[in-house]
Formats: structure tokens, C-alpha cells, sequence
């Protein structure tokens, strides 16, 4: 690829002097990224134990599953794949991301629209919509908790008051609303994140093909679907992809929400469990394991469906 | 016509109250919750009735929350720094040299700062205990550069394409080294990106909580989110809500300031990281 116009030694001279620029933070991740995962993945193929690190011994597959035939005919499963609170959190993860992205991205939809509109007062709702973003995971999840809170919390007395409900919900404890209370914070918390990368993209459209459509008189709502969404595909896609990937490995906001709660504890929570809380480490590591595997594969499918230009080299 | 015009200014201006009032009301609410104490926390107030500066004492009194905030602090900065160093050179030779498998490498960066943490814990956990850095700042500062350190490349990488190629071109002519091309040419130009890049790094390493919670053990050695998370009452059953707002309300008043000081760098950071990618 070292066919820039300049003399081939300049060139070579760059590159040798890319190599040595990009050394350092390449062996920075090394260590603290590929080698932790890559240890990570050999744990969860011993028995290793939080106290003894270097004592496991290679069990193979058996923390994922493990077929035993007693004598008597019976076949015994174990491990991950078998797993009711395994899959459980599977599904508890699943759900959370596809709604939370969902509503996020309609959400922060129609904040940059408005947005991108121009009215007196846009600086103030931009600072506005930066505060749930700038308030840290944990700070917001013991706000909203208290703000849930079943006795004392201000969104019963606000629903008690309008008569939505009739009595005080239990918002965080009770498991049909523990999931409804983490989407709720977590939606408030990263529509204003969406809703910046899709009005980037929104600025990227030429005023003048609206104004063209304005001069024809094309209806404002078939405008929107006509041009405004197929322009900015591209960025919603990548919108859409980082939240996900953001949704798919959750932790902190359920940790302080609804600690403990087996309606919400999502794949992340469940290896962390595992591995430090229940001293079965190997085992949560094959659970972590699962995850990564797990959103390796869906970035892998999306960007190959989707044809998304992440490193974005394909527009220069 | 006009009519139908109000109506729908109207509607639109609604619309923009809404986004405002749900975006600030917990806010507002955690500051008004955390000027109140005693029996007075529970009642439901939309209004502070008084100023009682009670749980702002007891938090910045006790001994562990202050220890807190300054580990926070040491462990950010050092973080970004940090990152930002190793960052700059090798953004430069991302954006500005053509090499065989920078696309590859690219797409790697980003991979990782995509990562789901939990799937390098147990391997970190691992490389602390090996290092002897448990429960040690030093643990969260070499952990955090996994996020950092990517996020960093990453959006250097898109403001250094941005600069333009005369500039390099003079000073290549000149005969300046790649070396004295980044410390002498570009980081001048790059300061307002450095600013802003850093200031989201920061906001990351300051707010994390999985390694912070996995890696410490005590209470004096905890970063903000932990103690914010794990702050009890003297009972499991009563927690205390007055001191835990007054706590968030200290720690997010300088951040929030900052984001909006710097809010237009801020914007054009995220969408850098995101969009144009």
C-alpha cells in the first residue's frame, strides 16, 4: 500500500516511524486486553478456584457442559449450557438491549429532530439533554432508586396523584417492575447520547433537498421517510451498533438498581457472580466466556448484514 | 393557516418542555432530596423547603468519602495521561501514514474498546494478584487503560485525518522528522482535540465501577462510584438516602459543569468517536 507520490525511502522511513509510534499502545493492549481475555478463556476450561489461581486443573468443556452416564442409565448434564439462571440471564440481557435500544433510538429520533429544528432556546435543551449523560451509571441508578422508591419515592406520588395507579408500586423490589425500573433509568440515561449521534448525522443532510422538497410541497412526514431516513441510515446503524453493544454487556446500572434480582441480573452480573461472589471462578469465566463469544458473533452478522463502515476509511 | 401554525408551535414547544423537564427533574430532584434530613426526607417535596446542609457534613466529614474523591481523581487523571501519551504518536501514524493493515488494525482498536469488560475480569483479577497491585490504585489505573487507551487512538485518529496535508507536507519538505512533524506541528493544532478527548476519557475512568468494584477490598481504597454504591446505613434495612444524594450531588455538580462549559468540544468528541468513526 506504500504508493504515496513520495521518494520510496520517505516513505519506508514513515512507516518504519508508524511502527515504533504504534508499538507502544499496541503492547499496552496486549496486556491489559488480549492476554486478560485470552487467560480468561483458558480459566474457564480448568477448575480454578478465586483462592488458588494457579492450581486448576484442565477439565475441558465441563463448565460449559458436561454429559455423565451413571451406571444406572441415567445421563447427568452440567455446566453453563444447562443452566436455568444461566439462560435466565441470557434472556434477561437479550431483552433489556433490544428494548432499551429500541425506545432509545425512537427517542433520541425525534430529540434530534428537534434539535436540528431551529428555535429559540436549542442551546439550553442541548446543555438539558447533556446532564443525564454526564451523571455517572452509578449516581443516576441511586437517584432513580430513590426516586422509585415504594414508599417514599416521588414517581408513585406523581402516579397517585394523576390516579394512574391505586396503589404504591414496589418498583425496584418486585419482580414483574424490576426490569421496567432499569429500563427506564438506563433509557433516560443514554437517549441524549443517541440522540447526538443521530442529529450528526441529521447535519450531514443538505438543506437544500429539504428545501427543494418544501417547494414541491412534499408532505413533512413523507419527507421523512423519503429522505431524511435513508440519509442517515448509515449513522443510525452505527448509533444503533455501539448502544447494543453497550446494552449487551449492562452491569453496573443492575448491580445498584435491583441488586440481587432474578429478574434483571443479565449475563455480565451473572459471571461476576460466579467468579468472585460464589468462588467459582472457572465457572464464571465461562460464563464470560459465552457473552463475548456471544456479541463477537452479533457485531460479526450486523456489520456483515448491515454493510456498516465502522472504521469509516471507506469515505476517503 | 395560522392557526394551525400555533397549534403546532405549540405543540412543538411542549414537546421541547418535555425533553427539558425529564432530562433535569432526577437532577434537580437529588439536589432538592439532599438539602433535606431527619423525617423531612420523607415526605414528598418538589420544592426545597429549607437549607439544611446536614448530609453534605456527615459525607464530607466521615473519613472514607474525601479519601474517595481524591483516589477518583489520582486514578482518572493518571488514566488519561496516561492514554493520551501513548495516543497521540500512535494516532498519528493511524491517520497519517498508509501502511499495509491499518484498516485491520482500525477495526481491532475498536473492537476493543467495544469489549465487554467482564470478559478480561477473570484475567485481569489474575495479572493484580500477579503484580501485587490488588486493592492499589495502580490496580483500576492499569485496567481502565483497556477503555481509555482505544477510545483515545480512536478519536485522535479522526481529528489528525481532519488537519490538513499541506501543513505536513511543508514540514516534510522542510526535512522534519515524523517525530518533530507530531511534537512540533501537530500537537499545537491538536490541543482543543486533546482537551476534549481527554475530558471524555476522564468522564469514562471516573464513572467506571466493575473493576473498581472488583479490585479493591477495603473501604479508604474505593473509588467514587463504589462508595456511592456500596454506602449503608447502620442498618442493612435503612439506607441512607439524605447522605447518598448529598454524595451524588458533589460528585456530578463539577462534572455536569464541566460538560456544559465544554459542551460543543464535548459534541463534537462523541460524534467523532461514533458517527464518522
Amino acid at each position: 500500500m506504500a504508493t504515496s507520490n513520495d521518494g520510496p525511502s520517505l516513505s519506508q522511513q514513515r512507516q518504519r516511524a508508524a511502527f515504533w509510534f504504534l508499538a507502544p499502545m499496541l503492547l499496552a493492549l496486549l496486556c491489559v486486553a488480549a492476554w486478560p481475555l485470552l487467560r480468561t478463556i483458558w480459566f474457564s476450561l480448568t477448575d480454578t478456584s478465586l483462592n488458588n489461581l494457579y492450581g486448576g486443573e484442565w477439565i475441558g468443556f465441563d463448565n460449559y457442559l458436561s454429559i455423565r452416564v451413571l451406571e444406572s442409565g441415567r445421563v447427568i448434564y452440567r455446566g453453563t449450557l444447562v443452566d436455568a439462571a444461566w439462560w435466565n440471564a441470557v434472556w434477561n440481557t437479550v431483552r433489556f438491549a433490544v428494548t432499551s435500544v429500541f425506545f432509545e433510538t425512537l427517542l433520541g429520533l425525534i430529540v434530534a429532530l428537534v434539535l436540528n429544528a431551529e428555535f429559540k432556546g436549542r442551546g439550553l435543551v442541548r446543555a438539558a439533554i447533556l446532564i443525564p449523560w454526564a451523571i455517572p451509571t452509578i449516581v443516576s441508578a441511586k437517584m432513580w432508586a430513590w426516586m422509585l422508591n415504594d414508599q417514599f419515592g416521588i414517581i408513585n406520588d406523581i402516579l397517585l396523584g394523576f390516579g394512574l395507579i391505586d396503589q404504591k408500586i414496589a418498583w425496584t423490589a418486585s419482580p414483574d417492575t424490576a426490569m421496567t425500573a432499569v429500563l427506564i433509568v438506563d433509557i433516560w440515561k443514554t437517549t441524549p447520547f443517541m440522540a447526538l449521534l443521530i442529529l450528526a448525522g441529521l447535519q450531514m443532510v443538505p438543506r437544500d433537498i429539504y428545501e427543494a422538497a418544501r417547494i414541491d410541497g412534499v408532505n413533512p412526514v413523507k419527507v421523512f421517510f423519503r429522505i431524511t431516513l435513508p440519509l442517515i441510515r448509515p449513522a443510525l446503524m452505527v448509533a444503533v451498533i455501539f448502544r447494543m453493544l453497550d446494552a449487551l454487556r449492562i452491569f453496573d446500572l443492575v448491580y445498584v438498581l435491583t441488586p440481587n434480582s432474578a429478574a434483571t441480573k443479565t449475563m455480565s452480573v451473572i459471571s461476576r457472580e460466579n467468579m468472585i461472589d460464589f468462588d467459582k471462578f472457572a465457572y464464571g469465566a465461562a460464563q464470560s466466556t459465552l457473552l463475548f463469544a456471544i456479541i463477537a458473533v452479533f457485531v460479526s452478522v450486523y456489520i456483515w448484514l448491515g454493510r456498516v463502515d465502522l472504521s469509516g476509511e471507506g469515505q476517503r | 393557516m395560522t392557526t394551525r401554525k400555533l397549534i403546532g408551535s405549540i405543540a412543538f414547544y411542549a414537546l421541547v418542555a418535555v425533553i427539558v423537564v425529564f432530562s433535569v427533574f432526577p437532577f434537580y430532584y437529588a439536589i432538592v432530596t439532599s438539602f433535606s434530613t431527619g423525617t423531612d426526607l420523607f415526605r414528598v417535596r418538589y420544592w426545597p423547603k429549607s437549607f439544611d446542609f446536614g448530609n453534605y457534613e456527615s459525607v464530607l466529614g466521615g473519613r472514607n468519602f474525601p479519601r474517595s474523591i481524591l483516589n477518583s481523581i489520582f486514578i482518572a487523571t493518571t488514566t488519561v495521561v496516561f492514554a493520551l501519551f501513548l495516543a497521540v504518536t500512535a494516532s498519528y501514524a493511524l491517520a497519517r501514514v498508509r501502511f499495509r493493515a491499518r484498516g485491520l488494525l482500525l477495526l481491532m482498536i475498536l473492537a476493543v474498546s467495544m469489549f465487554p469488560q467482564i470478559a478480561v475480569l477473570a484475567g485481569l483479577f489474575e495479572l493484580v494478584r500477579f503484580l501485587g497491585i490488588f486493592n492499589s490504585p495502580w490496580a483500576m489505573i492499569m485496567s481502565y487503560t483497556i477503555f481509555t487507551l482505544p477510545f483515545t487512538v480512536w478519536v485522535l485518529t479522526t481529528f489528525m485525518r481532519d488537519l490538513p496535508v499541506e501543513i505536513e507536507e511543508a514540514a516534510i519538505v522542510d526535512g522534519a522528522s515524523p517525530w518533530v512533524i507530531i511534537t512540533r506541528v501537530f500537537l499545537p493544532l491538536l490541543w482543543p482535540a486533546l482537551v476534549t478527548t481527554g475530558l471524555l476519557a476522564f468522564i469514562g475512568a471516573w464513572n467506571e465501577f466493575l473493576f473498581a468494584l472488583t479490585f479493591t477490598s477495603s473501604e479508604t481504597t474505593r473509588t467514587v462510584p463504589v462508595a456511592i454504591g456500596l454506602l449503608s446505613g447502620a442498618s442493612q434495612q435503612e439506607i441512607p438516602w439524605g447522605p447518598i444524594m448529598a454524595a451524588s450531588v458533589i460528585v456530578t455538580v463539577p462534572l455536569v459543569i464541566l460538560v456544559l462549559v465544554f459542551q460543543r468540544k464535548i459534541v463534537a468528541g462523541l460524534t467523532a468517536g461514533g458517527v464518522k468513526g
